[in-house]
């Protein structure tokens, strides 16, 4: 029997995806969890398997364009199968974009605004995790599950955020009553410049540019940043990657970023306080250490989350690292792959660069930047020597964290690397 | 409404069956002389005569396929078999003769036989004797399986099972016949067989459970009440026909289940009740079903070691806090 396949949901806040490519061309047949497709989504490029074994018998939407999430893409039945697309429930307008993506300039509605940061976390395929008491709240009252934050396991939605999140509504409506048509600017709206100059081209936003724009806006005009910059000496750990990696083989070899990783792991581990989310009247402090690593592409920039970091040894991160990374560079990352991440590294060490500061990822309450390892003067016991050193700064979420706990924190960043060994114990 | 003790309503269930109707009689080994293991039957030898108190030898086959033979001849036998860890000698004749025999003789044969026997661990008495395989029992058709947690129920049900004209397999707990409770003297008092009951009421949890796990289950409740939990228990009295109903309505009041289970959790009640849950109100649920069960191993005869691998009350207060999502 044919069957529609539709555009899957691959992320918490996917709305629509682009076909970016079909690999399987009308007529050929097709086994059961091979890939039929590619999706670009506005972070990455991800591959679309056949839900069942069976034949491609009509491609409904062309690869370039996009369609929003639940829309019929193809049509896959047994071989030789008559196919009517009517008696599918496929109209033509269906199998072409209506609207060009929404502006994500489009003014906010009210509710909106008291809306916690949605954590939900997304199980493989792209599925929400949510009881299934609460799915069906969702379903009975209209409620979109995506909007609403998950306080289980893993940040699976349980019937009290739902309750939680009825109550915020509650609540809303009746300070909009209370008081219309509030002054605010909505804190996501990005405006828009008219050129200075004259002549220009346009480049149009890519999806990827367009979330990059709203995750950053959203976290610079919500979260109110504060930095701190250590110089780590990183003399010690040099000395020992070269050790290890001397008897390691080309393809587990370990990275200055791994170094990196695993000390921030450490550190997160004493202060759990900045591995935490805000979430508007609570403080959510996470039990999983997940260190996301931010990964720059020609398009963009991408976070590959590197899970349980604290429990992980240092050759484990090293090879799972270079896997994630590996896949966001060629854009072929799994929905699970950015998802998750409790703290976010982002190391332009490559780039020689004497000390930088980043914007926090939404949701998270701290991001470290990390510089370039250099040769410098140091005073070492009232005389000048040769030290190597790195400068790390970090952005922190003063809403959640304060000056002395963050300090604190890149103190024990700071030790970790400075006294390697206990990164590989 | 009188006090008594389980073993005081149990007793006073089988002599007021035995003044009511004269085919019923009992038999096993040591109730007559001795009393019974438990104390359950003493007097009974001097009070209803050698005919109707049998002591039997050393012979569990034996004595069930004399009971059967005996209830399909009209009398209706209540035979003891002295602990549940011995039954296994007399699985044949449970499981292929007295479950079976009115299905495959087209109807012709009912066999009005009770057997009490006595399970559950605590008291130290070694792997072997110590043992709560309810749901081994329980697995059959044609065997109805009762084990009451309190007073009044032990007393309602040995009555009901004795009049009932099918095989009841009734269960026993070594550590509950001191526990007392009120208990109607009204000679026709019964319970029904395959009803399960509300022992409490409550909002955020549904427990659960039935014999000694029920008065753990209380327990626990009253301490979660503490706390601010209210928790609802719902007594199974009955593992077959098991009736699923009352738990399907409390779990749909309260999106979470914990299942007490004194028995090895594989397998077992716990298993059975969270798949009926999960058919039944599978939309309702906000945590996955709990179990609360015996640890894996044969049951230790060291008394800390014991208690260890039995299910206690702080066991059940976790599992609650869990699928509350608490900590």
């Amino acid at each position: 029997m044919a069957e529609l396949i539709n555009m899957p949901k691959l992320g918490f806040d996917m709305r629509e995806g682009k076909l970016g490519e079909w690999v399987k061309k009308e007529g050929e047949p097709v086994g059961q969890g091979e890939t039929i497709a590619l999706i670009e989504t506005d972070k990455a490029s991800i591959e679309v398997p056949a839900f069942r074994a069976g034949v491609l018998h009509k491609i409904l939407v062309p690869a370039g364009d996009s369609v929003p999430i639940g829309v019929p893409i193809a049509v896959i039945g047994e071989a030789g199968e008559t196919i009517d697309l009517v008696a599918l429930g496929v109209t033509k307008t269906a199998a072409k974009p209506t609207a060009a993506p929404a502006p994500i300039k489009a003014a906010v509605e009210p509710v909106a605004r008291v809306e916690a940061p949605a954590v939900a976390a997304v199980l493989e395929g792209g599925r929400l995790a949510a009881s299934p008491v609460a799915m069906r709240m969702a379903g009975e009252l209209g409620i979109d599950l995506r909007k609403v934050a998950g306080s289980g396991p893993a940040g699976r939605i349980i019937k009290r955020d739902i309750e939680a999140y009825l109550a915020a509504q509650d609540r809303a409506a009746k300070e909009a009553k209370a008081a219309p048509a509030p002054a605010v600017t909505p804190p996501m709206a990005i405006p828009s410049y008219e050129p200075t100059a004259e002549g220009y081209r346009v480049v149009p936003l890519t999806g990827m540019r367009q979330t990059i724009a709203r995750r950053m806006v959203e976290s610079k005009t919500t979260a109110p940043h504060f930095y701190i910059t250590v110089d780590v000496d990183m003399a010690a750990a040099m000395t020992l990657r070269g050790q290890l990696n001397a008897l390691l083989p080309e393809s587990d070899k370990i990275s200055v970023n791994d170094f990196i990783v695993k000390a921030a792991a450490v550190a997160l581990k004493q202060f759990p306080n900045i591995n935490a989310s805000f979430a508007g009247d609570e403080i959510r402090v996470h039990e999983q250490v997940n260190v996301g690593v931010a990964v720059a592409r020609e398009t963009g920039l991408v976070v590959a989350v590197v899970r349980e970091c604290d429990k992980k040894p240092l050759a484990q991160i090293a090879v799972e690292s270079r896997e994630l990374v590996g896949r966001a560079r060629e854009g072929r990352m799994k929905p699970d792959d950015m998802v998750g991440g409790t703290f976010t590294i982002s190391n332009l060490g490559m780039f020689d660069v004497d000390n930088f500061i980043a914007i926090i990822g939404p949701g998270q309450t701290a991001i470290l930047a990390v510089s370039t390892v250099k040769q410098t003067p140091v005073v070492k016991d009232g005389q000048l020597a040769i030290g190597t050193r790195m400068k790390a700064t970090i952005s922190a979420d003063h809403r959640v964290t304060d000056g002395a706990e963050a300090a604190k924190f890149m103190q024990a960043f700071k030790a970790a690397l400075e006294q390697p060994l206990r990164l590989v114990l | 409404m009188a006090r008594m003790s389980v073993r005081e309503a149990i007793s006073a269930a089988l002599r007021e069956e035995m003044y009511r109707d004269e085919r019923v009689f009992i038999m096993g080994e040591e109730i007559g002389k001795w009393g019974g293991t438990y104390a359950v039957t003493r007097g009974f030898l001097d009070e209803f005569g050698e005919k109707r108190v049998r002591d039997t030898p050393i012979a569990e086959g034996v004595i069930v396929g004399a009971a059967i033979g005996a209830a399909i001849s009209g009398l209706r036998p209540v035979a003891e078999l002295m602990t549940i860890n011995f039954a296994f000698l007399a699985m044949d004749q449970i499981v292929n003769h007295a479950a079976k025999m009115h299905y495959m003789f087209n109807g012709q044969i009912r066999i009005p036989l009770v057997i009490r026997t006595v399970g559950g661990g605590g008291r130290q008495l070694g792997a072997t004797h110590s043992q709560t395989p309810d749901v081994v029992f329980a697995h059959f058709p044609g065997l109805k399986v009762v084990a009451p947690g309190t007073p009044a129920d032990a007393k309602g049900l040995l009555k009901a099972a004795i009049r009932d004209d099918d095989p009841v397999f009734f269960i026993e707990h070594a550590t509950l016949y001191q526990v007392k409770g009120e208990v109607p003297e009204d000679e026709d008092f019964m319970v029904p067989i395959g009803v399960s009951d509300v022992k409490r009421t409550g909002t955020d949890v549904t427990i659960v459970s039935y014999s000694k796990m029920l008065q753990v289950s209380l327990e626990a409740a009253d301490k979660l009440a503490a706390e601010g939990i209210e928790a609802e228990i719902v007594d199974l009295r009955t593992l077959r026909p098991l009736d699923i109903a009352p738990v399907i309505a409390s779990v749909k009041k309260t999106n979470r289940v914990v299942v007490v289970e004194e028995g090895w959790r594989s397998f077992g009640i716990g298993a059975e009740v969270s798949s009926r849950v999960t058919e039944l109100a599978f939309d309702y649920l906000d945590a996955p079903v709990r179990r609360v069960a015996q640890a894996e191993v044969p049951l230790p005869y060291n008394q800390r070691l014991e208690q260890l691998a039995l299910p206690q009350v702080a066991d059940v207060i976790k599992a609650v806090k869990d699928v509350m999502y608490l900590r």
